[in-house]
């Protein structure tokens, strides 16, 4: 009988995440900013009906980078995981803390298990209201999560819009149409390209907003805005 | 894949979703199905339970949409089990729900309904047809049915706002879980039946909304006039029926001022017909 080859368990850890950070690196970058009344997220995306972003609960959301069947998946089993907590305690007690959790377990275990890493790394954002803060949980592939201030970036190249970020976004959260333009400026200069609005998806959680905070903006609606 | 901590299951349906993952939690299937059924003792019979009933609610339409109202009494057996008991939901921006029987399962059904069609909406990106959720609830009454056998029965009146039809729909159900369309007006509980006979009466189609709503308030009054189930304007503690408007808009909130200005129109003139 044939004898397997050897592979150290450095070696094969470093291979996943080599192979996971390639399929990540080649999707395009997603950013979460807060605003003055909450949350934004944008995404360069291509397609107008297959989402980057999604609704999770009623002051939560979700955005997903890298290969869209894994991440789709990790969205619905988060609203399967909110939908049900909120309806065997109550709306209240669905938080971002305990799904980012859920995240980082499930994506830890696929990470060290299965032979096949997930290629995915994903946002979870909640906007606080009553004087609590907002919370931003960026969650890679191997599991890791980082709770993140002001801004967040996952997917593509995400270092860069990072550093072009850092520069320019203000100590105090900047009103909406501020917000997103920063957010198109920063896609732009590490895409090297004008971007066109028609493939800017963008949604917000809006603090004014009753019950659920979750808006998305259509391109025309984006467009009116800015103009 | 497999994913560890958090539930995993394939279907856009929460009550699926609860059925499979937590029977416990769902009305009517209490067991897991996976189990061999437990025989109930055969020297025991089920002793069909006492609990709180809530009873007459309606729908009627109008031009741009549907009226749905309902009382405010729960009663166990001859008792007043609650006076200010809700049984008019807010499912979702274009539909409302409202309920008579067992008051639990009722307001639990409710619940899980307004989770059921936010969940389907959420994971598939676009909101359930009217028809769709209409059939939906079919089968979650459905589901109920052992413990219709337990006393315990719960029977929704949905009202929906069809965006492609541009009308408000009503639709009643039977206790297996049948689903029928209502043309112009219905009312189900231990009082529908008097509450129906006023709605025949007055009855015309498209009418306002300022009409259709003091016909709703007027059948509820007739109702709790000969049912004592159903309670009427509580002048003493100010405890008035509820009543919601669905239409194009959305659902709105039928103020209570305008409700009690409406019954104290409506009580004078009867009061002056005795004199």
């Amino acid at each position: 009988m044939p004898m397997p080859y050897y592979v150290s368990p450095e070696q094969m850890m470093q291979d996943k995440a080599e192979y996971a950070k390639k399929g990540i690196a080649k999707g395009r970058s997603i950013i979460a900013m807060e605003y003055v009344d909450g949350i934004l997220l944008a995404a360069e995306n291509p397609s107008a009906s297959l989402h980057k972003i999604s609704e999770i609960y009623d002051n939560i959301a979700f955005a997903g980078a890298g290969k869209y069947s894994e991440f789709e998946n990790l969205r619905k089993a988060g609203i399967r995981h909110a939908d049900l907590k909120g309806f065997m305690y109550s709306r209240e007690d669905v938080t971002a803390r305990s799904l980012a959790n859920g995240y980082s377990q499930s994506l830890g275990t696929i990470f060290s298990q299965e032979m096949k890493p997930l290629e995915v790394e994903i946002l979870v954002v909640q906007i606080g209201h009553n004087g609590h803060t907002n919370e931003m949980y960026r969650i890679s592939f191997d599991g890791s999560i980082i709770d993140e201030k002001q801004f967040a970036v996952i997917g593509g190249k995400s270092d860069a819009v990072q550093a072009v970020l850092k520069e320019k976004v203000p100590a105090r959260p900047p009103d909406l149409r501020t917000a997103l333009n920063l957010c198109i400026a920063a896609l732009e200069q590490t895409g090297n390209q004008k971007l066109s609005l028609e493939s800017l998806e963008v949604a917000v959680l809006d603090r004014t907003r009753d019950n659920r905070k979750f808006r998305r903006y259509s391109p025309a609606e984006t467009k009116q805005f800015l103009a | 894949m497999k994913l560890p901590f958090l539930p995993n299951h394939d279907d856009a349906s929460f009550f699926s979703f609860l059925t499979r993952q937590h029977p416990e939690l769902t009305p009517g299937v209490r067991r897991s199905p996976d189990l061999p059924s437990v025989q109930h003792e055969p020297a025991r019979p089920l002793q069909p339970v006492t609990v709180p009933h809530a009873t007459t609610v309606l729908a009627v339409k109008y031009q741009e949409g549907v009226v749905i109202a309902g009382d405010r009494r729960a009663t166990e057996g001859f008792q007043i089990a609650e006076r200010r008991i809700e049984k008019v939901f807010k499912i979702d921006d274009y539909s409302a729900m409202a309920i008579a029987g067992a008051a639990g399962p009722c307001i639990e059904m409710a619940r899980l309904f307004q989770t059921e069609l936010e969940h389907y909406e959420k994971l598939e990106g676009v909101q359930l047809s009217c028809e769709g959720k209409a059939n939906k609830l079919g089968q979650m009454v459905k589901a109920n049915l052992p413990m219709v056998f337990q006393g315990l029965v719960v029977m929704p009146l949905y009202v929906g706002y069809d965006l492609t039809r541009s009308e408000g729909r009503i639709f009643k159900y039977d206790l297996a879980g049948g689903r029928y369309e209502e043309s112009d007006y219905h009312s189900i509980g231990s009082g529908g039946k008097d509450a129906r006979n006023t709605m025949r009466e007055h009855f015309k189609k498209a009418m306002a909304e300022a009409e259709a709503l003091k016909l709703a308030l007027l059948a509820l009054y007739n109702a709790a006039d000969d049912d004592v189930g159903t309670g009427g304007p509580d002048l003493v503690r100010g405890i008035y029926p509820t009543a919601k408007i669905v239409n194009g808009t959305g659902i709105i909130d039928v103020a209570e001022s305008r409700i009690r200005a409406i019954y104290d129109e409506m009580l004078a003139s009867r009061a002056a017909k005795e004199r």
